[in-house]
């Protein structure tokens, strides 16, 4: 079975570490705030100027003053630091944050990613997602590995305009766990129950194969 | 207004010199630390052809999509333009211009305004259509574009506390491109929604110096919220 979203962003959260700071991206890379595993601590950078994001608040705690980068009202942790949109890019493209979620439409095996544009369409802009891919150290994205018409988000060379050049490592898509290097796909992990034939007939790139690839661990 | 005294009491005397085909810079974050007054004022002023530049161009009927009804802004320089039904339309039937700039590269854009910077490179949208007919170079093996800043005509400011002396406290997300914007304001007005006396601040908690400052207003805020998100 294809993961779900919720599993999806478990998936993801097994990459998160004790003590990193984590820019996530709108949609399912918000999730992987609910699957942070017991006992470890994670700092979430929200673009628009927060370190230490915290839940949504009550009605009672809500205060319009205290956004995240998807414009939803949020609370702040313990230890967090409130700071302008240039201090935040500097954390951003100076490489401070330890990993970066974010989805994409397409990812080539170069490590290309297009995300932010399809011609044609109304463009309603990039908003941080360039330099965030530009410059982070540890990028997962995260998407369905093919899109509602069937084909390959996971490319030979993106046919979208792209929004950062050479720059994934990492892919969780709801069938496979799969690492870029030496500009190919390398198949590290399928999801539960989904065959290696299926993922390599929905990878329109070049996908290496190991001869065994374990399941997800996931629930 | 006199010697360091930076407060004006109406929003004729803040936005004074403002006029057609200028470029404004204005603080916010979709919704978030808005000069709303300030805004409001402009749409009243009735000033066109402006050139804006906000990470943001507000809502249908809030924020900078007022100065839309009236087909105010001739162009915008924004990092994302997707809450904004009026803005669509302007858009796709030529009557607005829209440059869309990476949202760290737009508040380095202002930084670098304000600090007499005239531009700079980046890694962000190497690659991408936003590198169409820049200047690219490689530094320490990795590919950057050059990017130009940015000083505005006026600069549109929201912070939470003044002095009257333009000394600067924002609150929590509101502050977001606010301090960059008024640094890089030839004429930099901020509306706040306290103004104390001189040396009621703390020197160590002021965020912008008073000397990027040249006009404070006293202004009331709706604070609208974009996306109401409770706890479940």
């Amino acid at each position: 079975m294809a993961l779900s979203r919720e599993q999806l962003a478990q998936r993801v959260a097994q990459e998160l570490q004790d003590g990193y700071y984590v820019n996530l991206g709108i949609g399912i890379p918000t999730l992987v705030a609910n699957y942070v595993p017991e006992g470890m601590e994670v700092m979430l950078q929200s673009e628009n100027g927060l370190l230490g994001m915290g839940e949504f608040p009550t009605e009672e705690t809500v205060d319009a003053d205290l956004i995240n980068a998807g414009k939803q009202t949020v609370t702040a942790t313990t230890g967090a630091s409130y700071f302008s949109s240039a201090d935040s890019f500097a954390m951003i493209r100076g490489g401070h944050v330890d990993l970066t979620v974010l989805g994409a439409f397409e990812v080539d095996q170069q490590g290309n990613i297009a995300s932010w544009m399809i011609p044609g369409k109304l463009v309603k802009g990039m908003g941080g997602a360039m330099d965030l891919v530009a410059s982070a150290r540890n990028i997962v994205v995260t998407m369905t590995h093919a899109n509602k018409k069937g084909e390959s988000k996971l490319l030979k060379e993106c046919t979208l305009p792209l929004t950062g050049a050479g720059c994934i490592k990492k892919i969780v898509s709801d069938l496979a766990y799969i690492e870029i290097r030496d500009g190919k796909f390398h198949l590290l992990e399928r999801a539960p129950g989904v065959s290696v034939e299926e993922i390599v007939a929905k990878t329109a790139g070049e996908l290496v194969v190991p001869e065994h690839v374990p399941e997800m661990n996931v629930s | 207004m006199s010697g360091f005294n930076k407060v004006v009491t109406s929003y004729d005397e803040a936005l004074e010199g403002l006029s057609d085909n200028m470029t404004v810079i204005v603080g916010g974050f979709g919704l978030c630390g808005i000069p709303e007054g300030l805004i409001g004022k402009m749409k009243s002023l009735g000033v066109t052809g402006l050139t804006c530049v906000s990470n943001n161009a507000g809502v249908d009927g809030f924020g900078l999509g007022l100065l839309l009804e009236d087909k105010q802004i001739k162009k915008m320089i924004a990092s994302y333009v997707g809450e904004n039904a009026l803005f669509e339309q302007q858009l796709l039937s030529g009557e607005l211009e829209v440059e869309l700039t990476p949202q760290g590269t737009l508040a380095e854009k202002m930084r670098a305004g304000g600090a007499g910077i005239p531009a700079f490179f980046t890694p962000a949208g190497y690659g991408t259509p936003v590198a169409d007919g820049k200047e690219a170079r490689e530094f320490d093996g990795k590919m950057h574009i050059l990017e130009s800043s940015i000083v505005g005509d006026f600069a549109l400011v929201k912070a939470w506390k003044s002095d009257t002396m333009g000394n600067l406290v924002f609150r929590k997300t509101a502050r977001n491109f606010n301090p960059m914007a008024a640094t890089a304001g030839k004429v930099t007005v901020v509306e706040v929604e306290e103004i104390v006396a001189a040396g009621e601040l703390d020197p160590n908690e002021i965020h912008t110096p008073g000397i990027y400052v040249n006009r404070v207003i006293k202004g009331s805020f709706e604070k609208r919220i974009e996306q109401l998100t409770l706890k479940k």
